[in-house]
This record gives C-alpha cells, structure tokens and sequence, in this order.
C-alpha cells in the first residue's frame, strides 16, 4: 500500500503567506475566545466540591437542582456526566462549612428524595490548592517552551527554535481557544495533554528541519524555498502516518475511555490535527521568512571534508 | 552489514525475560484477603498469632488458599468474596474479644494471586491509584502559625521561670503573635536578662530596645529552631494519624508529608468517608484529675459501692477502674511536650512531661496542697475516657517539668509518652483537597484504560501490518514488546498506575510507533532511490535514528515538566509517559532493528524486502517487492 504518490515537490512555500494568514486570523479568533469567554476551569483550580452521583433510572436533573437549592448552597452546577444516569454536582467553595459537611449533606438531601442515587465520588479542593496548580500549570509551560527552545537553539539554529516555538505555541493557543468557545471544562488531565502535544508536535518541525539541513548538505543548487518544499514533501507520507497512528489511539481513548478521559482525548485530538497544519504550513514558513540560509546550517566542518587541490570540491553525487 | 553481534541478541533476550518475569504477576489478577496487623506499637505479631488466625479460620469452617505471615502483618487469601467476609468476622471475634478495645486490626484487602516464586522475586503486580481500586485520599495543610504561636507560648513561661531563678527582675513578659516581649525598668537587668536568655535558650535570638521610660527586649525563634518546631510538629502529626488510621481497619494506609506543611492520606477500599473524616480531624483531649480517696470511693472502685457525687468511674489501661473528681485541674492544652526516659536515682522508666508557664503555675501549687494523694492523667477520645495513668504525689512539683514513674516497663513509658503526645495533634489540620472513589467507578476506570490501550494498539497493529507488510509486523511486534517493558518497569518500581497513567500508556504507544513509521519510510525512500534491499535497510535505520532521537528529546522535555510541576493526575500521567519514551528507544529502534536482521541480515542476495508497495515518480509501473 502507498497512500503518498507524489511525483514532483509540492510548492508548499509558494502560498506560505496564505497559511500563515490563516494561522493569524484563527490565533486571533482563539485569543479573542479566551479573553471574552474565558476556559471552563474544573473544581481542582477554582477550588469547590464535586460530586458523581449516579441513579438508577435517568436522574432529572431539576429535581437535583432545587433539592441543593434548598440547602441553601448557592451557584451550584447540576448536569449529567456520561449518560443520563450519572449526574455531576458542582459546587464553589462555601465560607464556614467544610467540605465533608457540604458533600455529606447534599448526599442525604438526594438520598431522601430518590433512594437509589449512589455517590461514586466527590472531589473537593480547597481554594489555596487550586491557586497553586494554576501557578504550577503555567510554570511547567514555561518550562517546556524554554527547554525545547534551548534544544533546537543547540541542535540546530536558533532562527528555527523560534519558528518551532511559534508554530506549536500556536497550536497551544487554538486548542485553548477550542476549550474557551465551547466552555468545555478544562481540568488538570487536559493541561497534561496540551503539554503532551506541544511537546509531540514540535516532534514534527524538527522531522522537517532535520531534512532540510539534510537538503542543504545533499542538494547545493536548490535554493531555500525549493529546498523546503522538497524537505516536505519528502516528510509528508511520514506526518500523516504517524500522526494517524498517534489518533487512533487517541480515538480509541475517546471512544471507550469514557467521560473522564474525553475531554484529555479532545484536546489530543485538535492538538494532533493542528500539528500537523502548524508544522507543515507555518513553521517551515516562520523559518523561511527568519531567512534561514545554507551557511547558518553548514558550518565550518563542512569546507573542511572539501580539498581545496580536488577539481570536484563541492560536487555531490 | 545487518548483522547483531551475539551480545547485543543476548540484551535483547535477557530484556525480554526480565521484562517478560515481571510484567508476569499483573496476569494473575488480585484475589480477597483479610490482612491482620496490631494495633498498638507495643505489640508484635508472633507466629501464636498465626496459629489463631488459622484455628479461627478452621473453627469458623472457611478455606483460605493461604495464611501467611510477614514481618508486619498476617494475610490470609481466600477465593472469593464471601469467604472473605466470614473470614474476617471470624478472625475479628478470635483476635479481639473485646470489641470496644481491639489489640489487632482486621482489614478486608486485595492480594495478587501470583505464585510464592514470583513473590519471592520481587514481582509484584503494578501498584494501583485511588481511581482504579476506589477509595479516600486527604490533603491536610499543618497551621504552622499555631504551631510556631504554642512554642512561643512555651518558651514565654520558661523564661519567666528561668529569671525567676536568677533573681533577675522584670515588668512583664508577653507573648506577642510569634514573638516574645520582656519589659525591664533599667538597663541593667536588660543586660543580665539578655545574658540569661542567650545562655539558656539557644533557639532565640533577641533584640532590645528603650520603649518609652522602659526597657523592652523582643526574643524572636531562630529559623533553624523554627524549622525543627514545624518538623516536630508535622511528624507529631504523621504520628497521631497513624494511631488513628490504625482504628479504621484499613490495609495499606498511605501517611506521607508533602511539602513543608502537608501530608497526605490515602486509603485504598476505605468508602465510609464521613467515618474516616471524623477520626481524622478528631481532637483528642487530656485532662488532670485528683483522684477521690474516700472509702466510698474505694468501694466504688472494686464494684461494691455506688460512685460518690462528684466523681466519676474511668478505667485504667489495665482494666482497673479509678474514681476520679470531676474537677479539671489542667487540661492537654497545658502540656506542651511528653517524653520517655528514665528516673535520675532509680533509674527507672519514667515519662517526662513539660508543662506551660500557666500549667506549671497550677501544678504547683496543686502538688503543694495534696502531697501523698494520687492524681490522674486521662485522655477523651470518641467522648470515651481513660485513664493513662495515676501515680501518687510526692512533692511538690515547680517549674513545670513533671515526671511519671513507677511499675513501667521502657516500652510502657514510650507508649504513654506517645499516647500523652499523639493523643492530641501538635498543630491543628485542615482538610484542603479531598478525593472518594467508589469501588464500582474504580472497576470501571481499570475497564476504560484496559479497552482504551488494547483497541488502541489492536487498531494501530492492523494498519501497521497493511502498510508495511512485515516490517508493519515487525514495527507492532516491537511496539508490543514496548508495552511489556513499560507494563515491566512501572511494575518493578511500584508507581501509582492511574486512569491518566492508563491514558499515558496509550499516548505514548502511539507516539512510540512514531520512531519505526520514520524507519519504514526512510528504508522505502531509500528503496525508491534504487538503493539495494539490505544497503536501504541500514541506511533506513541509521539515518532515521537521529530523528528519532531529536523528537523523543523534546517529547521528554515536555514530560519532564509534567514531571516537575505537576501533581497528582498530572503526575501519574507524566511517570508512565516519560518511562514509556525511554522504553520506547530501546524497543523501537535496538530490538525492531534485531528483528530485521535475524530475518534478512543472514541473506547475502536478498533481492527484495517486505516492506509494502515502494513506489516510484519516474515509472508508471509499480515496484512490488514483496
């Protein structure tokens, strides 16, 4: 089977402005999403009681609503989770009562009112917690981004550290966008797997960059642009492959990993998907505008292999 | 040029047993135990101990597929869960006679079913999280303020009674938030006072200043003695919550700190929360009595009499009963530090007690009055009283520094010292982030996780095999063995498996295909260059490596900040992750390329390789090579 029959370079660079016009606008439409809607934090960063309470028969959830209500506990969000018989119960933190007397009440108020409902568990995070896995959260991205930046900066050049980092940053910012418009929740499993894939995306642009040093070394007459293309197309068949293979797992995960691993595997999801667009449309093309040359790549061990009395230096076969 | 030496076969064999060895026991599945430990730190598990469970067992009729006692605790395997159940009822009634004051804790538990050798080795089954086997886990913050406030509290009284000694006269000393303020009417006595004080209290440092017509002298804890306070306090803690837990019957608690001012509690099967919180964040209180010396109440206390107004009956430890007044001439608050020792004459076992400056004043003056009588040390817990101890007085007692002795072994002594001190918590605790799972939702998430990684690979394998023929075969024989070397490795360093672990592992396969994608490809392109069959092999794997390494790199920076920063789920996922990438150079690329070359390296012609259909632009005809 060959899924990839190209017979000639495809020019990818020659519509680069496109692409990276395309990245922009959905970057500003993500952002935009961020700022005025703001993500759906989960109970572990805003700190609050959860509960997963599940019924015998499909739970009505107003019922639920107005037995809390009359507990006097205010903001509570009440809606299935999974199927129609599990029911999630969130609550913001209340001043004065612990967490025990809050999630212990609520389960007698429901209890009382429909004999067969059933605590499968409840999470309560205190406020200072949350705080501090936000804070956590957002040091661990810094690392990330400083560590694969400093790599690149070392392995290749720094001119594509910053493209990579832009590229996949970018990817960062458009799932986070996907969680803001659609206020799914955010929760600590999903920030593990937007770190994932901005680890495993950058994966991508260094497959490129390696063969576009590599096509710098083999092809002397081609120029940047051609080169990239070449690099591409000729990494292309691999992308689509591996990136298809990474998904069905993740598909797999989204379809038998239940409600608890859903919003994880969504976020994998458009992670991979725009991973594949950043690396093959935008950071090759954020490198090629930095104006990546032969010389930044093929140092000085390069002219040395060469013998200045040998008429064929620089000749490659 | 594709051939291994013999050794690099034999680490590939000797990987595949070790990895096949341990990753063995997560087959056999857990079997219900009841599991048996003491429940006081003076006892010992002995094999008498062994001996009853088993006639419990044999009496009560149930057959347990095995008893077995190590070093801390007796586990008996039965076969199913009802069994289970007769058998820990039957064990509780032959180990603990006496319900209300049980000498050993009787837990339901989960035991893998592997074989003794198995066990023997070392090869455990993966250790699950709270989230697959159900359970309770606690985050408790230590106020180490109060902590901090009660040692300056304590150390304001010793002062006071230190330059009392000395004769050196102040105008008052206070207590001021973690600070301790001494006024002096000259600089004189400020001077001898600051002499004293840096003399005898090495953890204070103090700074003076005039304060109006007075002298002021402000005593500060240093941080290092700080730090020790909050240490003490936290391991105080860790301590009393283990006594407590011990009550709940539970297998395999998990008591850890965290931080500098946390400590986590995790038990697994435990689903009665609202009982597990109530002993938690129970207050154990102490209280000082006299004990009532008339002869009504000697009646009362050999059961001839009735209790005289005014009293009250409490047992001693031993089961001897004391009436004690109703009065509380001190309580647990009072007493700041207890420790086991020895008497300086007899040396005999004693318990040091210290009391603070009020406690000391109080007992004082009560020992004065009552010199012969005997007076007793009681603990509440649960509403229920006991006495720990009534000793008689013998002098009067200053200074705040109180000792028991007498009819106490060493081991005695440190039990009540312990009691005295763990009986109530150094610091106060708050609950700051709490978790239940319940047993069913557990069963589910190991179900979910299971199916997830299994479809996952089942589907990956498939299209593998497909694409790339039988070096698509070869890639998911690898990726298979990629599996059992993590499934090995996390089970061999016991790490907490979690649903984001499970996550984890199917993430990870699907990255980990990524490295033999590269390497099919590369041996394809090289095949389409028109490169010979083994020369495109090598030039396919060695080319590929430095990819392969370049993209794990910056999938490992990513885990590693997980790593770092992450808790909790966060960090379950990112163990097996990171764990997964390593394993996943070792198998994709050292053991694939083993393969590839037992199967073609030995073919000198080899005219055509199995890796799908190689397609090239310049011909319209295909290339079939396989």
């Amino acid at each position: 089977m060959e899924f990839f029959k190209i017979r000639r370079d495809i020019p990818f660079m020659r519509h680069a402005l496109v692409f990276n016009l395309i990245s922009l606008a959905t970057f500003l439409a993500a952002v935009f999403f961020l700022f005025s809607r703001g993500l759906h934090l989960s109970v572990e960063f805003t700190g609050g009681t959860l509960m997963e309470v599940s019924y015998s028969q499909p739970a009505d959830l107003a019922a639920i609503r107005s037995t809390v209500d009359q507990l006097g506990i205010k903001d509570v969000q009440v809606q299935n989770f999974g199927t129609a018989q599990d029911v999630l119960i969130r609550m913001p933190v209340q001043k004065g009562s612990t967490s025990g007397q809050q999630s212990e009440q609520v389960m007698a108020a429901l209890k009382a009112g429909d004999a067969s409902a059933n605590l499968r568990r409840t999470e309560f995070v205190g406020p200072q917690v949350g705080d501090e896995l936000a804070a956590d959260g957002l040091k661990a991205l810094a690392f990330v981004v400083v560590g694969i930046m400093l790599y690149l900066a070392i392995r290749f050049e720094w001119k594509f550290a910053v493209a990579a980092i832009i590229a996949n940053l970018h990817d960062v910012i458009i799932i986070l966008g996907f969680f803001a418009f659609f206020q799914w929740e955010f929760s600590l499993p999903v920030l593990a797997a937007v770190l994932a894939v901005l680890g495993y995306s950058v994966n991508e642009s260094v497959v490129i960059f390696d063969r576009i040093r590599e096509n710098f070394r083999r092809y002397r007459k081609m120029n940047t642009v051609q080169i990239i293309d070449n690099a591409i197309t000729s990494t292309i068949s691999r992308t689509i492959i591996t990136h298809g293979s990474t998904q069905l797992m993740v598909l797999s995960m989204l379809l038998f990993g239940g409600a608890t691993l859903h919003y994880f595997a969504l976020a994998l999801t458009i992670g991979i998907l725009f991973g594949i667009y950043s690396s093959v449309f935008v950071a090759a093309a954020i490198a090629m505008w930095l104006g990546i040359a032969r010389e930044d790549l093929i140092k000085a061990t390069a002219k040395k292999e060469e013998d200045p009395n040998d008429p064929n230096a620089g000749a490659t076969v | 040029m594709n051939r291994y030496p013999v050794w690099k076969y034999a680490i590939i064999l000797v990987a595949l047993l070790v990895s096949g060895l341990y990753a063995l026991p997560n087959l056999f599945g857990e079997a219900p135990a009841v599991q048996v430990s003491v429940a006081k730190a003076s006892m010992k598990l002995d094999p008498s101990a062994l001996a009853r469970v088993e006639d419990a067992l044999k009496s009560a009729g149930v057959a347990a597929d095995a008893v077995s006692l190590d070093g801390t605790s007796i586990k008996a395997r039965f076969a199913n869960t009802d069994a289970q159940l007769k058998a820990k009822d039957a064990i509780q009634k032959a180990l603990n006679p006496d319900a209300a004051d049980p000498s050993y804790v009787v837990a339901l538990n989960l035991l893998s079913r592997s074989p003794a050798w198995l066990t023997a080795l070392h090869a455990s089954p993966m250790y699950l999280g709270l989230d697959l086997r159900g359970g309770v886990h606690f985050m408790l913050q230590v106020d180490m303020q109060a902590a901090l406030s009660k040692k300056a509290e304590s150390l304001a009284g010793d002062i006071r009674t230190v330059l009392r000694e000395k004769n050196v006269r102040h105008s008052g000393i206070a207590r001021n938030g973690q600070t301790i303020e001494i006024r002096f009417r000259d600089a004189q006595t400020m001077e001898a006072a600051r002499r004293t004080v840096a003399d005898q209290f090495a953890d204070l440092t103090t700074v003076e200043s005039p304060d109006g017509a007075e002298f002021k002298m402000v005593a500060t804890i240093k941080p290092v003695a700080a730090k020790s306070v909050q240490d003490q306090a936290l391991k105080q803690n860790i301590t009393t919550l283990h006594n407590r837990i011990n009550e709940l019957g539970v297998a395999e608690p998990v008591i850890q700190q965290q931080g500098q001012d946390r400590i986590v509690v995790q038990l697994p099967g435990v689903q009665d929360t609202a009982k597990a919180k109530d002993i938690l964040g129970r207050t154990a209180t102490l209280e000082i009595r006299m004990v009532e010396d008339s002869a009504e109440a000697r009646a009362a206390e050999t059961g001839s009499g009735p209790v005289p107004f005014g009293s009250e009956r409490y047992l001693e430890r031993n089961g001897q009963a004391v009436i004690v007044k109703k009065q509380v001439i001190l309580t647990g608050d009072n007493l700041t530090d207890a420790q086991p020792g020895f008497d300086n004459q007899t040396q005999e076992a004693a318990v040091h007690l210290t009391l603070d400056a009020k406690g000391a004043r109080i007992f004082r003056d009560v020992t004065r009055e009552s010199i012969g009588k005997r007076m007793a040390i009681l603990l509440f817990e649960k509403g229920k009283g006991e006495v720990v101890t009534a000793p008689v007085i013998r002098s009067e007692i200053g200074g705040g520094r109180v000792q028991i002795s007498g009819r106490m072994t060493t081991v005695e002594a440190a039990d009540t010292a312990l009691l005295l001190r763990a009986g109530s918590l150094a610091a106060p605790m708050e609950i700051i982030e709490e978790r239940t799972i319940g047993p069913s939702l557990g069963a589910e998430n190991i179900a979910k996780g299971f199916n997830s990684v299994t479809w996952g690979f089942v589907a990956v394998a498939i299209f593998m095999c497909a694409y790339y023929m039988l070096f698509g075969m070869i890639s998911s024989i690898s990726l298979a063995f990629n599996l059992l070397l993590l499934v090995a490795v996390l089970s061999m360093l016991q790490a907490t498996l979690t649903l984001p672990g499970m996550a984890a592992m199917a993430l990870v396969l699907g990255m980990a295909i990524d490295a033999n994608v590269l390497i099919n490809e590369r041996v394809r392109e090289e095949l389409r260059n028109g490169a010979s069959p083994q020369a495109a092999i090598h030039a396919g794997y060695d080319r590929a490596w430095a990819t392969i390494i370049d993209s794990n790199v910056t999938t490992l920076i990513a885990g590693l900040a997980l790593l770092a920063f992450g808790s909790g789920p966060v960090r379950g996922f990112a163990v097996v992750h990171c764990l997964g990438i390593l394993t996943s150079m070792f198998s994709g690329v050292f053991f694939s390329r083993g393969v590839v070359n037992l199967w073609y390296g030995r073919q000198k012609k080899l005219k055509s390789v199995s890796i799908g259909t190689v397609w090239r632009p310049d011909s319209s005809n295909q290339v079939a090579t396989n």
